[in-house]
């Protein structure tokens, strides 16, 4: 006994030290000067645990454990490498791995231990098995929607909330029985396959715009799954990690919500396409102003202080490597020049950032909406390449519209407005935008990477003359 | 066996609220590589499967703790590279003129 006991305590120490580690790695991700010392104290954290996990005396057999870390890595290096545009469904995709992980674990807990289990481990066994296994399927929806391999409409039956939740209420009926009885054996495979079903049912009628939102919830899910397979295996490592990823994701959701006025339940069980009937049908051809290039190019190198806000469509059209042309372009002339970000743009939070600093757009530039909402009647041209939604006054002003009490950045308050569009078609959301009928909003009609594109060139070229 | 579950509990709980306040400071600039960390952190839940594997009880664990490690290993490898490829990208104004 007493060899093993020393390994023991080693195993408890690197434990300890490792959850310190990951507390220590999100407490410096408050800030980007200091954020990539949390990804190396992440990394040290979980290779201690990993070193410290296969000192476990429990363990005969290496060959599996090395072959499955092995081939992980090798499965891993290729998902770290994605384009930077496809960050959403990775990181979508990487739910769906880590609620696999937890499923497959409490599985296989749940037939070691059956049919002696004890209720309390029954019970959270299942919430682990549960919240996996609805996660597993939900994110690999979502990252099939955000590959566009899935239709992106959101898709709407009646009584569709009905099915989901009676879906949920069995998968819970059913894990309540195992509770009372863990004998029932042939109960088990329920309680994975009809949160299965429910993830797909659950994701069916989410559009892209609701993204953001889903991806943090799926988040919150697969910390809370993992959090509960810590009590199963009484890891108070596992317990932490869990903790903290469950109230990152659960508050980002929050963020989300609130960024869209919207509750949970809103979003989950309210696609949006029910809701925009309403406000289609008092469409009619108004006149707008539209804007060459050119005029374009004039009127930016004519303003001191320029507000970009970028949405989904940049990333869409590939613009943000032309804005930071642009961006540079202005700058040298002298104008001021900064990116109004909101909560929701883009398909996942924080995404439009990623993309801006992928090109190279310093961080201090890039502004959240309550930074930059001040700024707006002083600024001269608020230029909106590839956002809609989040732009629209109605949000302010028309009770009636379905996004009405959503923050918006208040672009309209801006002496010149430009916005960078396809056509006049409606945005995301099927809701018309107001904002397009003012007299000082100028439309340029074209492809977001194309537009500017043609501004840069205006630019440099006035300015060798 | 009852008060290693009450400790558990008190470990959650208190986690929850450490999560909360240490999050709730991360910069809405930086929630798309917070969301990448949280996720490489969270397969922590690759120490359950290791033991799970190794301890070769019976077939079926030994099976489902390997596709369990491969799953948790490549969101660790994974999640950590895009984390600081992404943090990488984050330079200051200053940075970027010196």
């Amino acid at each position: 006994m007493s060899p093993f006991a020393a390994s023991d305590v080693l195993i408890e120490v690197a434990y300890f030290i490792a959850t310190a580690l990951f507390i220590l790695s999100l407490k410096w991700m408050s800030s980007p000067t200091t954020a990539r010392r949390g990804v190396l104290a992440g990394e040290a954290g979980m290779a201690l645990a990993i070193v410290g996990t296969l000192l476990h005396r429990g363990i005969v057999e290496y060959r599996w454990v090395v072959i499955a870390l092995v081939l992980g890595t090798v499965i891993g290096i290729p998902l770290g490498r994605v384009a930077m545009t496809a960050v959403p469904q990775r990181t979508a995709l990487s739910h769906a791995f880590g609620a696999l992980c937890v499923t497959l674990v409490g599985t296989a807990e749940f037939y070691l231990r059956a049919p002696n289990v004890p209720k309390f481990l029954m019970a959270v066994l299942s919430m682990e098995v549960i919240l996996g296994s609805l996660t597993l399927t939900g994110s690999l929806m979502a990252a099939g929607k955000l590959q566009e391999v899935l239709p992106q409409r959101p898709i709407t039956y009646k009584g569709q909330n009905f099915v989901n939740l009676s879906l949920l209420a069995i998968a819970v009926i059913v894990a309540v029985l195992l509770v009372l009885d863990p004998s029932r054996t042939h109960l088990y495979p329920l309680i994975v396959v009809i949160p299965l079903v429910f993830g797909v049912m659950m994701i069916i009628p989410i559009g892209g715009a609701d993204m953001p939102t889903v991806i943090s919830l799926l988040n919150s899910y697969a910390g809370l799954s993992a959090a509960a397979m810590g009590f199963v295996l009484d890891s108070k490592l596992l317990i932490v990690a869990g903790a903290l990823d469950g109230a990152s994701g659960f508050i980002l959701s929050v963020n989300m919500s609130k960024a869209m006025n919207r509750s949970f339940t809103n979003v989950l069980f309210g696609a949006f396409g029910q809701e925009q009937t309403a406000a289609a049908g008092k469409e009619e051809a108004r006149p707008v102003r539209s804007a060459t290039a050119e005029e374009s190019a004039a009127i930016l190198a004519a303003a001191n202080k320029v507000v970009i806000v970028p949405g989904y469509g940049m990333a869409v059209s590939q613009a943000q490597h032309k804005v930071r042309e642009l961006y540079d372009a202005l700058t040298k002339r002298g104008v001021d020049v900064k990116f109004g970000i909101h909560p929701v743009a883009g398909r996942m939070p924080g995404h439009m950032n990623v993309l801006l600093a992928e090109a190279d757009i310093p961080y201090d530039k890039l502004l959240d909406m309550d930074e930059i909402n001040g700024d707006f009647p002083q600024t001269d041209v608020a230029l909106i390449i590839g956002a809609n939604d989040v732009t629209n006054p109605a949000a302010r002003t028309d009770p009636s519209s379905p996004i009405y009490g959503m923050p918006i950045l208040d672009v309209d308050k801006a002496r010149t407005v430009m916005v960078i569009k396809r056509g006049m078609a409606a945005g995301f959301a099927g809701i018309e935008n107001p904002l397009y009928y003012l007299d000082r909003t100028l439309m340029l009609f074209g492809d977001a990477k194309g537009f500017v594109g043609n501004i840069v060139r205006e630019l440099s070229g006035s300015s060798h003359s | 066996m009852k008060l290693d579950l009450l400790s558990s509990l008190y470990v959650f709980m208190l986690a929850a609220f450490i999560g909360f306040e240490v999050i709730r400071r991360v910069s809405p600039l930086l929630h798309t590589p917070l969301m990448s960390l949280t996720n490489a952190l969270d397969a922590i839940a690759v120490v359950g499967a290791i033991i799970l594997a190794g301890e070769h009880k019976t077939t079926l664990a030994t099976i489902l703790g390997t596709i369990a490690i491969v799953s948790a290993t490549s969101n660790i490898v994974g999640g950590f590279i895009i984390t600081d490829r992404m943090l990488k990208m984050f330079k200051s104004s200053g940075a970027r003129k010196a």
